[in-house]
C-alpha cells in the first residue's frame, strides 16, 4: 500500500429538508466547492469515485449512486456504492483510501448523501429501524433512540455516568457550531434547556438525539505524486481502521477489553466487557487505527476529533472506545472540560481541569448540531477536519472560531446500528 | 397507423404538495413474505408459552435471542428452553417511535438477563410505570394467548 493524501472536500448545508434541490444537485454542489479551492484538478484528472448514501427508502430511487456519476460527467469512470447504516461515510472514505492506497486509482472521489426529508419523521425513525434485525429486534422496539437509551442506562449503572454529563455534549455540540454555518441547528444551550426538553427514551431527551438531513459532502483523495501536483496543503491519511459487532446488542458478549498501547489488564480489572455500555467495533477501529498511524497515546498525540454523536451518550461511550480517558471515565472526561473549545464561553464549571489534555471533540458541532444525512456524515467530518489540518477553517465557515492552533493530528469516526460498523481514520497535517 | 392515437386520460390526477418546486405525494406499500427460516422454531415456542433459546453443541455458549449456529465457535446450536424469570439488566421508557410503534408509546424496553444464558433478551416490560423500573428487578415471561408469531408474543411483567 502506498500514501494516500486528502487533497479536497466540500459540503452542502446540512438542514431539514431541502426540497429545490435533489441528490445529485446537493452531491454536485459539495463537489464543485471542492474543485473551485482546488483549481489545478480538473475532472479529467479524477480516475473514479466511490458513492455512499445509506436508504434506498429515504431515496426512493436505486442505485442512485449512478444517477450522481452520471450528473457530475464523471462517466464513464469506475463507480461504486458504500452502505454501511450509520457508518457509510466513514465506509465510503476508506474505501477511497483503498483505490488510491491500492494504486488502482490516483485521484479517488469519495462522495455522499442522504435525502431524509422525503418522509414525516416518524416515518424515517421506522426506516432507520430496518436496520435493527427485523426478526428480534424491529417488531419489539423499532426505535434507535430506545436502544441507545438502554445503553447509556447501563453504563449509567456501571459508571456512575449522569444525565448532566450528557447534557453538557449537547451545550458543547451546539454552542460550537455556531460558528459552523453549515450546521443545522446551532444553538447557545444549558444543560436545564437540554434536560427539560421532551423526554424521547429515558433518559434521552429530544437535545440528546442528533436530527434526520438533507445534505452532501465530497471528500476528494489522491497518491502522493497527484497529491503534491495538484494541491497546495494536502492532508496525509496516516491511519485507517474498521470494527464490528453483533447486530443485536443484546447478543453482545462479555471479555477482556481490547486493549490500546497505552493501556494495561490491570486498568480494566473486573469490567464485563463491552456489554452493553460500550462499542468493542469501536475500540477495534480504534486500535487498527493507531497502529497503522504510529500512535502510542490518543489522548497524548491526537489534537482534535470529529466523532459520531448520534447521541450525547454514545459521544461519551466513544471517548472511551477511543482511549481518550479509560473505560468508566467518559462522564467525567466531559465535566473535567477535556473535550471542548479553550476559547469559547459554554456558561459551564468544568472541574479537575488538567486531570485530561484539553482535546476538542467535535468542534464543527458534531451531528448534535450539524446533523445527520446519514451517507453525507462520515464526508462532513473529513471535511471538517481536513480544513481544520490546513488550517483554512476561517476562510471556509467565513469564521475562524473554531480553528485550531496548528493542529497536527484529527481522528475522525464514523458509527452504524448499535455499534455494529465503526470505522476509525486519523488525518495529519504535512 | 393512427394519427388520432390518444393515451386515456384518468381522474388520477396527483397529490400536490408544493409548486416550485413540484412537490408530489406518492404512496408507497408492499406485501412482504418474510420467513423466519431457521428461527422459525423460536415463533413456534412462543405460541406454546414456551421462551426458546439456543445452546451451542460445541462450546455450550447460551443464547438467549436465538441462532442457528454459535458465534463464538461456528458450532450449530440446539434449542433450548430459558427460564421465565430473570432481571433487568437495563431499561427505557420510549415516548417517541417509529412510525408502526407510535401507537404504543410510550413503551418500556428491557434487555433481560437470565441466570446461566450469556447474552441478553430484548422485550417489553408491562404492569408497571416508568419511574418504577429498576435495574436488577426481577421480572416474569408472559405469553399471548393468541399469537401473532411475532417476538411481542413474549413480554414481561415485575415478579
Amino acid at each position: 500500500m502506498r500514501p494516500v493524501y486528502m487533497i479536497g472536500g466540500g459540503i452542502t448545508k446540512f438542514a431539514k429538508a431541502h426540497p429545490e434541490k435533489d441528490f445529485r444537485l446537493m452531491v454536485k454542489e459539495a463537489f464543485d466547492y471542492a474543485l473551485a479551492d482546488l483549481p489545478r484538478l480538473g475532472r479529467a484528472e479524477i480516475d473514479g469515485s466511490v458513492c455512499s448514501y445509506f436508504s434506498d427508502h429515504f431515496t426512493r430511487q436505486l442505485k442512485a449512486g449512478a444517477m450522481v456519476q452520471d450528473y457530475l460527467g464523471l462517466c464513464p469512470k469506475p463507480s461504486r456504492r458504500i452502505e454501511g447504516g450509520g457508518a457509510t461515510g466513514g465506509l465510503c472514505f476508506q474505501a477511497a483510501w483503498e483505490a488510491v492506497a491500492s494504486g488502482r486509482m490516483e485521484v479517488c472521489l469519495a462522495m455522499g448523501f442522504e435525502t431524509m426529508s422525503r418522509v414525516n419523521t416518524w416515518k424515517g425513525n421506522e426506516f432507520i429501524a430496518l436496520a435493527s434485525d427485523t426478526n428480534f429486534d424491529y417488531p419489539v422496539g423499532g426505535f434507535y433512540t430506545g436502544y441507545y437509551a438502554m445503553m447509556v442506562r447501563r453504563h449509567m449503572h456501571e459508571f456512575g455516568t449522569t444525565v448532566e454529563q450528557l447534557a453538557k455534549v449537547a451545550v458543547k455540540n451546539h454552542r460550537n457550531a455556531l460558528h459552523n454555518p453549515y450546521a443545522q441547528s446551532p444553538a447557545a444551550l444549558t444543560v436545564a434547556d437540554v434536560r427539560s426538553a421532551p423526554l424521547v427514551a429515558t433518559p434521552l431527551t429530544i437535545r440528546d438525539c442528533c436530527q434526520m438531513s438533507d445534505g452532501a459532502a465530497v471528500a476528494i483523495l489522491a497518491a502522493e505524486g497527484a497529491a503534491e501536483r495538484l494541491c497546495d496543503r494536502p492532508v496525509r491519511i496516516a491511519g485507517i481502521g474498521c470494527g464490528t459487532d453483533a447486530m443485536r446488542m443484546a447478543d453482545r458478549p462479555h471479555g477482556p477489553v481490547l486493549l490500546l498501547p497505552h493501556e494495561t489488564v490491570a486498568d480494566y480489572a473486573g469490567l464485563r466487557y463491552p456489554g452493553v455500555h460500550s462499542f468493542r467495533g469501536g475500540r477495534s477501529a480504534a486500535k487498527l487505527a493507531y497502529e497503522m498511524a504510529g500512535i502510542a497515546d490518543p489522548g497524548k498525540e491526537l489534537d482534535f476529533v470529529e466523532l459520531h454523536d448520534a447521541y450525547t451518550s454514545s459521544e461519551i461511550q466513544t471517548y472511551e472506545d477511543l482511549g481518550l480517558c479509560r473505560y468508566g471515565e467518559g462522564g467525567g472526561y466531559v465535566d473535567a472540560g477535556a473535550p471542548f473549545l479553550a476559547n469559547l464561553d459554554y456558561g459551564l464549571d468544568f472541574s479537575a481541569p488538567g486531570r485530561w489534555r484539553r482535546l476538542p471533540v467535535n468542534p464543527s458541532g458534531g451531528l448534535l448540531a450539524c446533523g445527520h444525512p446519514v451517507g453525507a456524515t462520515g464526508l462532513m467530518q473529513a471535511v471538517f477536519a481536513f480544513w481544520q489540518l490546513q488550517g483554512t477553517i476561517g476562510k471556509h465557515l467565513g469564521d475562524a472560531t473554531l480553528q485550531l492552533a496548528e493542529p497536527r493530528r484529527g481522528l475522525i469516526h464514523s458509527h452504524a446500528g448499535t455499534g455494529t460498523y465503526i470505522t476509525v481514520s486519523i488525518l495529519e497535517s504535512v | 397507423m393512427d394519427k388520432n392515437a390518444k393515451l386515456p386520460e384518468n381522474e388520477t390526477g396527483a397529490v400536490l404538495f408544493n409548486v416550485e418546486p413540484i412537490i408530489l405525494k406518492y404512496h408507497y406499500e408492499i406485501d412482504y413474505l418474510h420467513s423466519y427460516a431457521q428461527d422459525s422454531p423460536f415463533f413456534a415456542g412462543l405460541a406454546h408459552g414456551k421462551l426458546l433459546g439456543s445452546r451451542c453443541t460445541g462450546c455450550g455458549h447460551v443464547y438467549a435471542t436465538p441462532r442457528g449456529h454459535c458465534m463464538e465457535c461456528g458450532a450449530a446450536t440446539a434449542w433450548a428452553e430459558l427460564p421465565t424469570e430473570g432481571r433487568v439488566h437495563t431499561y427505557t421508557t420510549c415516548y417517541y417511535g417509529g412510525e408502526a410503534f407510535l401507537e404504543e408509546t410510550p413503551f418500556t424496553l428491557i434487555l433481560v438477563e437470565f441466570e446461566r444464558v450469556d447474552t441478553l433478551f430484548l422485550s417489553r416490560l408491562v404492569g408497571v410505570e416508568p419511574d418504577e423500573v429498576t435495574i436488577g428487578m426481577p421480572v416474569r415471561a408472559k405469553f399471548r394467548r393468541n399469537s401473532t408469531f411475532r417476538p411481542t408474543d413474549v413480554y414481561f411483567v415485575p415478579l
